[in-house]
């Protein structure tokens, strides 16, 4: 069993260096607090609240990583503060918890996040083909389980937005959310392109009113998804691919069409969402405060992975169109 | 006079899991003004955690299985103490509503026919629970979040729900509450309000539970004047988490045991075989080699006692620790590394891998978990009319764990999702008809708001009071020592006396900093519905002298079929809305509990639970 005991475990203390504030700004904050074993992040900020700071702020749910509503960045890195083992952490050295930066504050270490959930208002929703007549008499559609696993490994998604917050077309561009989609919803796209039974295109809404040639593909959110969704790989480089098979080669894209389904074009699939076109996102409570982090934390551990992957194949440099924000 | 925003919609559901999600698309779809008031953000609700399956004979996987068997199955599950109608209603229409899931875009596990895929789980005759790998939840709540998207139903995140609000004549008209971002107050008004706010488990110590389960809908129903049912029936799931302890209470999914895993004690036996009960002997295995013998083939032999009901078999896991054959941390070991490749292991149960990977650095796949039980899920709740969840106050209505009935004593698993789906439904159907019915203009009780939103603020002005988390902390180990999975007379008495104690200390909070995104005003306004909850649970446990599913008295061990006719009712006499209590609410000591007779089944229905053991 989990037997194994780390520094933290045989009391001693744990500094806890935790960003306070608000949209106006803030600052980082030290509590020291005696190590116990077997905490995550969040366990020990539960403490704080408790025995110093009983209005400090920090969204969370389940404990278990599976809500996603625990989103911090940990000494500098996107991670969910429930699953992040506090043995796991550098000993001896003060754990800096900081909201995401890519949100606005709202208090503490809680950010704004509705920009994802306008962004979801405006994918067009599933749409399925209709039931053949063995299917009215099986009572439910008949898909392969290798059909729908390609779909399913999307929807492991907790909605946790480190995705989002990692991408660099928006964590340093905030113009740039009134025309893209992120990660997570690219994935959801994704999903839904993928769904054995969805009859929408979305290929056209993602290329124009989603930023999906803005990705230049760093893998940065693969890389702090708790799920371990390949992202990268397995939704976003291939929605581009789609993407240029409706651009740029009309026979693959019609011999698609006529293979499997037809798709409803991109004006009919808009017109289903609930809120259809570039609607400019306003976050609820004005500008950004982010927080500078600390110098000793200024290199977060993904960005060792920015320089690192090329762009693979020609294919995918063609549908970067616009000029990549990060 | 208090500053508020003001909404005014149809219906206003309170609560976004499963329940309140299906509440709200099937309100919108009859063309009603709809809106979902949720403490979180949207899809981050209880349901999110649930994960072996949702429970519906569809049939797919063993052709015999019906609502007939799902039927008898529940109520047996239930200790017979379950609302028949509900039990039949669930068992009838859950299948409809789980392939309706899959038109909305849910992607459940296939058969090699393409069909929706069924595991079995502890109580269910046929393997009948429709799932997704082990995260189930997950995929339900985004299935209904999306369609509520799509359907472009308005949702208030992050807003928490302090009281019901009524009209002069008594009837339910709204809700006040406030932004947990901004602390500013706001007002619902609505023709019907359906309360969908989920469980208590957060006044238990070790619980699976999320820290939105305090059980704010089943005191919010009381205080306005609601009759509450079978509050001592508290489940107690078999298999939490128990190391390391920040981790202790996480559920770790029946659909281990379910896919072959067996309980072992610390002499390496699998101990479930002592603790068959009589109701279940016929349908359950004697020896290893059957058992085994089943999980491929349900006719090759009867299921293991691994997959008895759940208040079987957290009793049984109880007993083995209290009796010295315990694992090291208080638990008992739970094997799937011996009894299935790593391969199956993963791909079956991804997020139970994941889980004990990242948290206890345990690999599942080549060693035993170690669990016990944890507060899991409430059986009783607020009274409903099984057909319309309308509850016993003009106006309100109720669906999922806040409503009592469904599952008598003990719930089994799966039933919850199938459950969310049946009466959530039915709950949108119950209040937009009450909704489009009302005549007249909607008002409300300014007292009421005034009065709700000065207590609520009242915290701040005070100095030198008590810690809230203090509070909450002795709450939690009040719960878990006197008001656990073994109960007796004497300590049900003594946990009285305790929260007396607590809902005094509770009047005499004191808080630091303002109201924006303040998690000490917002656990300092969900103790009130904390401490009203916990009271009735001690009331019914104390008034149900017998051991029925999940209430056990160690005083009274067995079942007594008197008792197994009654329903302890809580309510507050003259449905007082105010005074006396914490933040503004009444007292607990104004609950009173009575025993009432359940409804009498018909007898075609009592033909199907004597039919084939």
């Amino acid at each position: 069993m989990a037997e194994e005991t780390h520094d933290t475990g045989t009391g001693g203390d744990v500094t806890m260096r935790l960003w306070r504030g608000d949209e106006s700004g803030g600052e980082f904050t030290d509590y020291v607090m005696p190590a116990q074993e077997g905490e995550v992040v969040l366990d020990v900020i539960h403490r704080v609240q408790a025995t110093q700071a009983p209005d400090l702020a920090c969204r969370w749910n389940c404990k278990a990583g599976k809500c996603g509503s625990c989103s911090a960045e940990i000494n500098g890195r996107p991670a969910l503060m429930c699953m992040t083992r506090m043995d796991t952490l550098p000993p001896g050295q003060a754990v800096t918890v900081a909201p995401m930066r890519t949100f606005p504050i709202l208090r503490d270490l809680v950010t704004d996040v509705s920009y994802n959930y306008e962004v979801a208002k405006r994918i067009p929703p599933f749409n399925p083909r209709p039931k053949t007549a063995d299917e009215v008499a099986a009572g439910g559609y008949r898909m392969q389980q290798i059909d729908v696993e390609r779909s399913q490994e999307f929807r492991k998604c907790i909605e946790c937005f480190l995705c989002q917050d990692v991408c660099h077309v928006i964590r340093d561009h905030e113009e740039n959310k009134t025309a893209f989609a992120g990660p997570r919803f690219f994935a959801r796209s994704a999903e839904l392109e993928m769904h054995p039974l969805d009859v929408n295109d979305r290929r056209e809404l993602l290329q124009k009113e989603q930023g999906l040639g803005k990705c230049n593909i760093t893998k940065c959110c693969t890389e702090v998804c708790p799920e371990h969704i390949k992202i990268t790989d397995n939704a976003i480089i291939p929605l581009k691919e789609r993407v240029v098979d409706a651009s740029y080669d009309p026979v693959a894209w019609l011999g698609r069409k006529i293979r499997n389904r037809t798709k409803k074009t991109p004006a009919e699939a808009g017109a289903t969402s609930p809120a259809t076109g570039p609607a400019a996102v306003q976050p609820q409570f004005g500008a950004r405060g982010i927080p500078e982090p600390e110098p000793s934390i200024a290199a977060p551990a993904f960005t060792a992975t920015e320089a690192a992957p090329p762009v693979p194949a020609p294919a995918v440099d063609a549908t970067i169109e616009d000029p990549p924000g990060g | 006079m208090a500053e508020y925003e003001t909404h005014d919609f149809d219906v206003i559901i309170v609560g976004a899991g499963g329940a309140g999600l299906r509440a709200a698309i099937e309100a919108k779809a009859r063309g009603l003004r709809t809106a979902l008031v949720c403490k979180s953000l949207l899809g981050k609700a209880h349901t999110v955690m649930a994960e072996g399956g949702v429970a519906a004979a569809l049939g797919n996987v063993y052709p015999d299985d019906s609502w007939q068997v799902h039927f008898r199955d529940t109520m047996r599950g239930g200790k017979m103490l379950n609302n028949w109608r509900m039990a039949q209603l669930h068992a009838q229409e859950s299948p409809d509503r789980v392939r309706e899931l899959e038109d909305w875009g849910a992607l459940f596990d296939r058969t090699k026919d393409g069909l929706i895929l069924q595991r079995d789980f502890g109580g269910h005759r046929f393997a009948r629970l429709a799932h997704i790998g082990d995260r189930t939840g997950l995929e339900m709540i985004r299935t209904l979040q999306q369609k509520a998207v799509a359907d472009g139903i308005e949702v208030f995140m992050e807003v928490k729900a302090l009281r019901l609000l009524r009209d002069a004549d008594g009837v339910v008209s709204g809700v006040v509450g406030y932004w947990r971002p901004s602390g500013e107050f706001v007002v619902f008004t609505a023709k019907a309000v359906v309360m969908a706010t989920g469980g208590v488990g957060k006044s238990w110590l070790y619980t699976s539970n999320s820290w939105e389960s305090t059980g704010d809908g089943h005191a919010m129903s009381l205080w306005a004047g609601a009759d509450l049912i079978d509050m001592e029936a508290v489940q107690f799931h078999p298999t939490g988490m128990v190391w390391p302890l920040s981790v202790r209470g996480i559920l770790v999914t029946e659909g281990v045991r379910g896919d072959g895993g067996v309980l072992r004690n610390s002499d390496g036996n699998r101990f479930m075989f002592d603790y068959i009960p009589p109701m279940f002997a016929a349908e359950t295995a004697d020896s290893e080699d059957e058992a085994d013998k089943w999980y491929d083939d349900h006719s090759a032999g009867r299921r293991p006692p691994e997959l008895l009901p759940r208040d079987e078999v957290a009793r049984s896991i109880n007993t083995e620790v209290k009796d010295g054959r315990g694992s090291p941390h208080g638990g008992v070991f739970l094997d799937i590394a011996t009894r299935r490749t790593p391969e199956d292991i993963r791909r079956r149960l991804p997020s139970m891998y994941h889980q004990f990977k990242e948290l206890a650095g345990v690999d599942i796949t080549a060693e035993a978990m170690e669990v016990g039980p944890t507060c899991h899920y409430i059986m009783g709740g607020v009274r409903v009319d099984a057909d319309s969840a309308a509850t016993t106050v003009a106006g309100l209505f109720a669906a999922g764990e806040v409503a009592g009935g469904m599952h008598g004593a003990n719930r089994l698993g799966g039933n919850s999702l199938s459950d969310l789906l049946v009466f959530g439904r039915r709950a949108g159907i119950g209040a937009a008809e009450f909704a489009s019915d009302r005549t007249g203009t909607v008002t409300v009780d300014q007292g009421q708001i005034d009065s709700t939103i000065d207590a609520a603020t009242a915290p701040f002005d005070n100095q030198g009071g008590e810690n809230p988390y203090d509070i909450h902390h002795e709450l939690q180990a009040t719960m878990q020592d006197l008001v656990g999975i073994i109960r007796t007379g004497a300590e049900l008495d003594e946990a009285l006396g305790k929260l007396d104690g607590l809902e005094e200390r509770a009047r005499r909070v004191s808080l630091t900093g303002g109201r924006r995104y303040n998690p000490g005003w917002n656990l300092t306004t969900d103790l009130p519905a904390m401490l009203t909850v916990s009271r009735c649970t001690t009331l019914g446990a104390i008034n149900r002298k017998e051991s029925r599913g999940g209430h056990t008295r160690d005083d009274f061990p067995t079942p007594d079929p008197e008792m197994g006719t009654l329903n302890f009712v809580e309510r507050i006499p003259g449905g007082r809305t105010d005074g006396g209590g914490v933040g503004g609410t009444p007292s607990i000591a104004s609950i009173t509990v009575q025993p009432e007779p359940i409804p009498v089944m018909p007898d075609d229905l009592k033909e199907l639970l004597e039919e084939a053991t």
